[in-house]
């Protein structure tokens, strides 16, 4: 038998959160360079996998299947398509920068008398590599109860995260910061929870259709589910497929999130610190997405066809809604969050496009998004550091004395408004391309994104950055160079995703292939286009 | 028919027939029931000092010899093939029967720890005091109590009397005869009464817990006996198979005596409701739900965690008999009727538990919540339905002894500080404990990898299987509700600045350290590997019943 490398690339940081929590109390800095370490790791791991990967190749690769719960027909099956392994090396590559981002973020709470016990930082860091292994593992798993569980199981680490390190710049007094702090950690749970027990019963109405068709009994294995639906073995009833459809995609639209369940997001954001806000949008949401391209589409195709003109919808409202909101914000945290939600609306009208631009340009969409945000999240994290304020009104003149610090957000920042030349930019095309070519009008909406999303960074940085030098700004002192070595990597990595995307495209676009095969769609002709003029 | 005096009195024309009695099968019982009767005698001739450790070896002896009674009977196939029904067809010994004895001897094995702990408050006199009062009559701090304190007066027959109400369950869900069934009943209430008035701290809620449980346990008592004297009219037997057998339309010779009412439908509808109330009542379902929160806010916490655990098993036990082996032919009129039981369960349970305060009415309503999620379970009608209660029965069994333990640990100068405003930071000051607590009410809550994901799965899927799909839609939602009332005590332990003056963790004996643990781990080991254990409840899922000819 072959090395377990997927299953290793998912116990990795799993391994390194026990070690964490392991070190004693007093030995807080050997506790993040084991983080580090354990993270590292990961990253060789990822690569490993990427390297072994062959694009041309199976759908699955890397594959490891082993019976679980036979009684549930569960079986513990890992198995990596192009997407999955772009997935898997965002997670692995973002999480490094972002333990050196957070380095001293839980110190503080060390230093209460009370937590000698408690261990704060070594618990910091052992939840960040707990929830990387469990978003791993839902990237990887293709037996559905499998990925349910860690999609579910995800969500205590990050609550504790949520609730139990908080930003400590908010705009309310100590107090109230903890009252604010607890109410994002238990609005996350209990949504993200909801949409999980909604997917649980469509997990076993799943099981129970597979049951009644299946020659071999319930499985809940994507292959053969999937492959049982293009044979014919596997029929479901036109309103159960819907239904199924639609228990999963709530807890996927919960998870991305998806204009109107959203709400959640700007509060656990806003809340939470820079490195955690990061590790929600830029990693955990992506689950969501990326689970709606796999199971969603790859499940349901009939339903979901049915189903893309509401979702059409909804994208477009999340794109303007969440920047227009994202306009209006005083905080730049929630800013972020607001963008992130317009930036989500993208992704999934790329994917129910159906068409290959769209669903190439969703995947690398998640991709640089995650790179751009954490970029620009981790920056403001460090600016928000300084002056102990979320609020945007308390900030100006950065860029005199502070210009590494105003160079960089620019940068960041204009990833974000997908400048042509960064890895946004090449995903939005995609995008646009993948959706005008299929449904204009919705590409036209879409476009107004765009003007907004430039029109929400380039106020944020005018606001902070120029102007006349503040008192606060006066004092501020430029980025550290642990702060450097966070962000010029991952600066480095936008330019390069903007310039030179073909190896990430060349490891996608087969799979988003087999999905558009899945659904059984194929790119509308030029002819098409034609006659529609 | 003579009129001849001679003919009242006629002559034996045969020796008497003894019943068979298959000692061996019964065996696990007998152990319990004997021990317990030893226990009684332990109490009247052993001197008072050596009692203590006298009792505590006898109870924990009697029941892992228990424990290893159902291994070897199991190992014996007599969970399958070699099922049969012992004691001239009072008692089934079966795969469910074995498997729920299996699971009561071992919870009663753990709660023996939490009975024996004496660590939990400071000595008084210079003795070390348990959960119990020393003389549970006396006025509170009275001069009698006092006395009884400094003399060292324990009150070691709670051993027996949970050696009593561990045999009256572990005969209740194996009983293959009404009225076998009712004598369980009463074998196993009568100590729990007993049981819940002995708490030494908060007297008054004790007492108050247990005469509320004995009124509303007799009701419940009256109406199951009730129900049994109309089925006896509509059968004319109390034995299972012959009801089942007259319920399914093949009537053996009519009873002279009864042939007015027999097969008379309205008795079997009646009577069969009746029973059906008094299982109900003890698995604590709405509308049957009521003496729940205040027996467990009440009693002493140990025997609390005792009674929430065992309790359900048993009686959930006897409920699958009862719909499975005698009114499956009625299955169409009590379904409905149980449909509308579990989704009230499922509701009630979990709206209600949002606006408690008192850590351990919480667990009693969730374990409300609890009851109408097995129920689920217990309507699919099928193997797969069985087993998955087995296992939700096991599952739940352990969590719940585990944070009733971890409930006894948390105390202030006033005893347990069971008010959850009490509890807020006490995952700053231990946070291992409050994490254990937490991994408890994640299982509750059925969060995937803990026992209790496993559980509901189980259940959710048989239910789906038998076109349940409604229940499974409310029970999913009921879950939703649930866990908002778990997470917000995981948010007080972890996320509130601790109270000054507020509760502190007591270092217990390795008594207690030992069930948590055990506890914890059970969860753990049925959320991440429950195969095994799902085998074992699924190849326990069918149940003896008796050739209808041969039944009496």
């Amino acid at each position: 038998m072959s090395f377990p490398l997927l299953t290793a690339t998912a116990v990795a940081p799993a391994l390194g959160a026990v070690v964490t929590a392991a070190v004693p109390s007093a030995r807080r800095t050997a506790a993040k360079w084991t983080a580090l370490a354990f993270s590292l790791i990961t990253v060789g791991l990822a690569a490993a996998v990427l390297i072994r990967f062959e694009p041309g190749g199976d759908r699955y690769q890397l594959t490891e299947s082993h019976s679980w719960i036979a009684d549930f027909g569960v079986r513990y099956e890992l198995g990596v398509d192009g997407i999955a392994v772009a997935m898997v090396a965002l997670t692995a590559v973002i999480v490094p920068f972002l333990i050196g981002a957070g380095w001293n973020d839980a110190d503080h709470a060390q230093d209460a008398p009370a937590a000698r016990r408690w261990r704060p930082t070594q618990g910091f860091f052992a939840l960040i590599l707990m929830v990387e292994a469990m978003v791993v593992m839902s990237f990887m798993a293709t037996d559905v109860f499998l990925f349910y569980i860690f999609f579910e199981a995800m969500l205590i680490p990050l609550y504790f995260l949520i609730g139990g390190f908080g930003d400590r710049a908010g705009e309310h007094p100590e107090s109230e910061q903890a009252k604010q702090r607890s109410y994002a950690a238990v609005k996350f749970l209990l949504y993200n929870l909801a949409g999980g027990l909604v997917m649980l019963a469509a997990v076993i109405g799943l099981y129970v259709v597979a049951a009644d068709d299946l020659a071999g009994g319930g499985t809940f294995s994507l292959q053969t589910l999937v492959e049982a639906r293009a044979s014919g073995e596997l029929t479901f009833a036109e309103s159960t497929e819907r239904w199924l459809f639609l228990g999963f995609f709530f807890a996927f639209a919960i998870k991305a999130p998806l204009w109107p369940v959203h709400t959640w997001l700007p509060n656990a954001m806003g809340e939470s610190t820079a490195p955690v806000a990061v590790l929600i949008t830029a990693v955990v949401d992506k689950v969501g997405t990326f689970a709606m391209l796999r199971f969603c589409l790859g499940l349901f195709p009939e339903a979901s066809v049915w189903a893309t003109p509401v979702v059409l919808v909804l994208a477009l409202v999340s794109i303007v809604y969440g920047a227009l909101l994202a306009l209006g914000q005083r905080d730049m945290k929630r800013l972020i969050a607001y963008a992130s939600i317009s930036h989500f609306g993208f992704i999934i009208l790329g994917i129910f496009a159906m068409t290959s631009q769209g669903q190439s340009g969703a995947t690398l969409y998640m991709i640089n998004h995650g790179v751009a945000t954490a970029a620009l999240m981790l920056v403001a994290g460090f600016l928000i550091s300084r002056r102990g304020s979320r609020l945007i009104g308390d900030y100006g003149g950065v860029q005199k004395t502070a210009p590494l610090l105003a160079g960089t957000f620019l940068v960041a920042g204009l990833a974000t408004l997908s400048l042509p030349g960064t890895g946004p930019f090449v995903s939005e095309f995609l995008v646009l391309v993948g959706t005008f070519s299929r449904y204009p009008v919705a590409g036209i909406v879409a476009c107004t994104g765009i003007v907004l999303a430039a029109l929400y960074v380039l106020i944020l940085y005018q606001r902070t950055m120029t102007g006349p030098v503040t008192e606060a700004a006066g004092k501020m002192r430029d980025l550290r160079p642990r702060e450097l070595a966070v962000v010029t990597p991952l600066i480095a990595l936008l330019i390069f995703l903007g310039v030179f995307p073909k190896p990430l495209t060349d490891i996608v676009n087969p799979a988003v292939n087999h999905t558009m095969s899945d659904v059984g769609k194929t790119d509308p002709a030029p002819a098409e286009l034609e006659a529609r003029k | 028919m003579s009129s001849d005096v001679s003919s009242l009195v006629t002559l034996a024309q045969t020796e008497p027939v003894f019943p068979e009695i298959q000692w061996a099968a019964l065996s696990p019982t007998l152990i319990v029931l004997g021990a317990a009767t030893l226990g009684i005698l332990v109490e009247a001739f052993v001197p008072r000092r050596a009692r203590y450790a006298t009792q505590l070896v006898l109870s924990v002896l009697a029941l892992a010899a228990a424990f290893s009674a159902v291994i070897v009977l199991a190992v014996g196939d007599y969970g399958t093939s070699e099922a049969l029904i012992a004691g001239a067809g009072a008692i089934a010994v079966d795969g469910p029967a074995l498997f729920l004895q299996g699971v009561l001897a071992l919870v009663a094995l753990v709660s023996v720890f939490l009975f024996a702990e004496r660590r939990l408050d400071p000595a008084e006199h210079g003795r070390p005091v348990d959960s119990f009062a020393a003389q549970p009559a006396a006025l509170p701090g009275g001069p009698a109590e006092q006395q009884a304190v400094r003399a060292g007066w324990m009150t070691t027959d709670v051993f027996p009397l949970l050696l009593f109400a561990t045999g009256g369950m572990m005969i209740f869900p194996a009983a293959n005869d009404l009225l076998v069934l009712f004598i369980a009943l009463e074998v196993l209430s009568l100590p729990l009464y007993m049981l819940c008035a002995l708490a030494r701290r908060r007297r008054l809620l004790s007492q108050e817990a247990a005469v509320k449980y004995f009124l509303l346990g007799a009701f419940a008592s009256a109406f199951l006996l009730f129900g049994i004297a109309l089925l006896y009219g509509y059968a004319g037997s109390l034995g299972y198979a012959r009801i089942a057998a007259v319920i399914g339309g093949t009537p053996p010779e009519l009873d002279p005596a009864l042939a007015a009412t027999m097969g008379n439908d309205a008795l079997l509808l009646i009577g069969g409701a009746m029973v059906l109330m008094g299982l109900l009542f003890k698995v604590g379902a709405v509308p049957f739900h009521m003496w729940t929160p205040d027996v467990y806010q009440g009693a002493p916490t140990p025997v609390t965690g005792f009674m929430a655990a065992a309790t359900k098993v048993a009686a959930f036990g006897a409920l699958l008999r009862l719909l499975y082996v005698v009114l499956p032919g009625l299955r169409w009129d009590w379904e409905p009727v149980l449909w509308g039981v579990a989704i009230l369960s499922m509701v009630a349970g979990a709206v209600i538990a949002i606006t408690q305060t008192d850590v351990k009415r919480l667990l009693a309503y969730s374990s409300i919540a609890h009851s109408g999620f097995i129920l689920a379970g217990v309507i699919a009608v099928s193997p797969d339905g069985v087993s998955s209660a087995l296992f939700y029965l096991a599952a739940y069994s352990f969590v719940t002894l585990g944070a009733f333990a971890v409930v006894t640990l948390v105390r202030d100068p006033q005893g347990e500080a069971t008010h959850l405003s009490k509890w807020a930071g006490l995952g700053r000051r231990s946070p291992l404990l409050a994490g254990v607590f937490a991994l408890f009410l994640l299982a509750f809550a059925g969060i995937p990898l803990t026992s209790g994901f496993a559980g509901k799965f189980a259940v959710f899927r048989a239910a789906a299987d038998a076109g349940a799909m409604g229940l499974v839609v409310v029970g999913v939602a009921a879950s939703a509700i649930a866990a908002f009332f778990y997470v917000r005590v995981i948010v007080l332990m972890f996320f509130s600045d601790p109270q000054p003056g507020g509760p502190s963790v007591v270092i217990p004996s390795p008594l207690t350290v030992s069930v948590v643990g055990l506890a914890a781990v059970v969860t753990l080991v049925l959320g991440i590997a429950p195969q095994y254990f799902l085998d074992l409840a699924g190849q326990a899922g069918v149940f003896v019943q008796q050739a209808a000819a041969t039944a009496r």
